[in-house]
């Protein structure tokens, strides 16, 4: 494969899909499917953000599971995006590793050609058209869904989105969880949120929501306290994308196990 | 029945090399050394947006002098194909060489091939893990590709800059030392450059992966005094 030298009538401009596609290498070009055997693949599970008073948190627990069989116990769902942007995956695990790396390419790729970053509705805008060229894949068991959160530098506060199968992009107010363990992190960052929290608040909040999470769904992971694996949780903002140590989180968990052992034994006495 | 004139090979390529070069030596100079913590570009450039020195891939930049849409393009085709390689192998695997081959390819291409050549220069620095794995190659508008050693001039008046950068310059010298070097060899003795009137930016080698940084007018100004 050679990258040629486009003439004007044939240049795919400063998107990176695009150039993939005139040379060969679409990503998102599937053969036909077929019914009769439907592709067993590992998925991931649980992962959402949260906005706070200086930009949001993301988090993801890190099982991919390939029915019921835990495939990987180490998988980072959450990843940056670029220096302000945040990206976090359910679906399935091999298509949105590479949705990832060309998400995050794309950015670059972008900034680096015409000399300054995407706004930050326009990657989201971006990812979604990601999530829509998928569709056919998404058609043969193949969904990918993702949560894009970031920092926006023009208007000075963090914002985040959730997307569906076809592309569909809704921003959200306060915060977003998806994937198979979406629907109770969902209501603990619901009961749970406050307008305005500071960033120990929502870090614990997002703790919260991932360990329900993973009490009631098979296919979210839990700390390991074993293997010393905790969730992947970063903060976004006006300095930047920041992962939390395992170190904090594994504090924050053992605070969160006492004060679910304390409840328990309160209401038995 | 039209007969074309004939041209002797020699008179055909000593006629375009001089179309080139005389479109090089209207533009701007720009010089590029090492220093001792990567590789620095200075360019002189009024322009605040128009950008002669630009990322191409981690630890690979690119700078061009002549005619801005000529190196312009250049720059995209190198952006692009570090970026699908990249993509394709992994990021280990984009390296400044083969990027400075495809370049004296297509400009020694354009060169013999083409109504009129490229006027321009162009560089392609790559920054290594130390300063012996350091890059700089030096590619001409007829195709010629040079790998130099420490510094590179290109430009207009490149030999006298080259002379007065060569006379000071060291290649253990920090960084602000090496900025004021290169603008000293820019402007020589009769005139002086102002932030205003440059570009500059540096290759850093202990940058965590994309290493190209360019500085603004107020940082530039710092490093000037």
């Amino acid at each position: 494969m050679v990258v040629p030298f486009f003439n004007l009538d044939n240049d795919p401009g400063s998107n990176f899909t695009s150039l993939l596609r005139k040379v060969g290498l679409d990503p998102f070009a599937y053969g036909p499917s077929s019914d009769h055997h439907p592709i067993q693949a590992p998925h991931g599970t649980t992962v959402l953000a949260v906005r706070y008073n200086e930009g949001v948190v993301m988090a993801g627990d890190r099982r991919a599971t390939m029915g019921s069989r835990i495939s990987n116990r180490e998988m980072e769902k959450v990843v940056p995006a670029d220096r302000h942007s945040g990206v976090a995956i359910s679906g399935t695990a091999g298509i949105a590793m590479d949705m990832i790396k060309i998400f995050q390419l794309q950015l670059e790729h972008f900034e680096k050609l015409d000399g300054r970053p995407i706004s930050l509705e326009g990657k989201a805008n971006q990812l979604s058209q990601l999530v829509r060229a998928n569709l056919s894949g998404a058609m043969q068991g193949l969904a990918v869904v993702p949560i894009f959160a970031g920092y926006d530098l023009l208007r000075g506060t963090g914002r985040l989105w959730d997307f569906d199968i076809t592309g569909g992009r809704y921003e959200e107010r306060e915060f977003v969880a998806t994937g198979s363990g979406g629907g109770p992190a969902s209501t603990v960052l619901k009961v749970g949120f406050r307008p305005g929290m500071n960033v120990d608040e929502a870090i614990n909040l997002a703790c919260q929501a991932l360990w329900e999470a993973a009490d009631v769904d098979s296919a979210t992971g839990g700390p390991d306290v074993l293997r010393s694996i905790y969730p992947v949780i970063a903060t976004i903002t006006a300095n930047g994308w920041e992962r939390r140590e395992d170190a904090d989180l594994a504090t924050r968990f053992d605070v969160l196990v006492q004060q679910q052992r304390s409840q328990r034994e309160g209401t038995a006495s | 029945m039209n007969q074309p004139f004939y041209v002797a090979p020699e008179q055909l390529m000593k006629d375009r090399a001089d179309y080139a070069r005389k479109g090089i030596a209207r533009g701007r100079a720009l010089v590029a050394v090492q220093y001792n913590d990567g590789i620095l570009v200075v360019a002189e450039n009024t322009s605040n947006t128009l950008r002669k020195v630009s990322e191409i891939y981690d630890r690979i930049g690119f700078a061009g002098v002549g005619k801005y849409n000529e190196f312009d393009q250049l720059r995209r085709f190198g952006v692009r194909n570090a970026d699908v390689r990249g993509y394709q192998y992994s990021r280990d695997d984009v390296e400044a060489r083969s990027l400075a081959n495809e370049y004296a390819q297509i400009l020694g291409q354009t060169f013999t091939h083409d109504v009129k050549p490229y006027e321009v220069e162009i560089l392609l620095a790559e920054v290594g893990v130390d300063q012996g794995t350091d890059q700089l190659f030096h590619i001409m508008y007829d195709g010629t590709l040079m790998d130099e050693r420490g510094l590179s001039v290109l430009g207009g008046d490149a030999e006298s800059i080259g002379e007065r950068l060569r006379s000071s310059w060291k290649s253990e010298d920090d960084l602000s030392t090496a900025v004021k070097k290169c603008v000293a060899a820019l402007s020589g003795p009769e005139r002086t450059l102002h932030a205003g009137d440059l570009e500059i930016a540096v290759l850093a080698r202990n940058a965590q992966r994309r290493c190209f940084l360019r500085f603004d007018d107020v940082e530039v100004e710092k490093l000037l005094t």
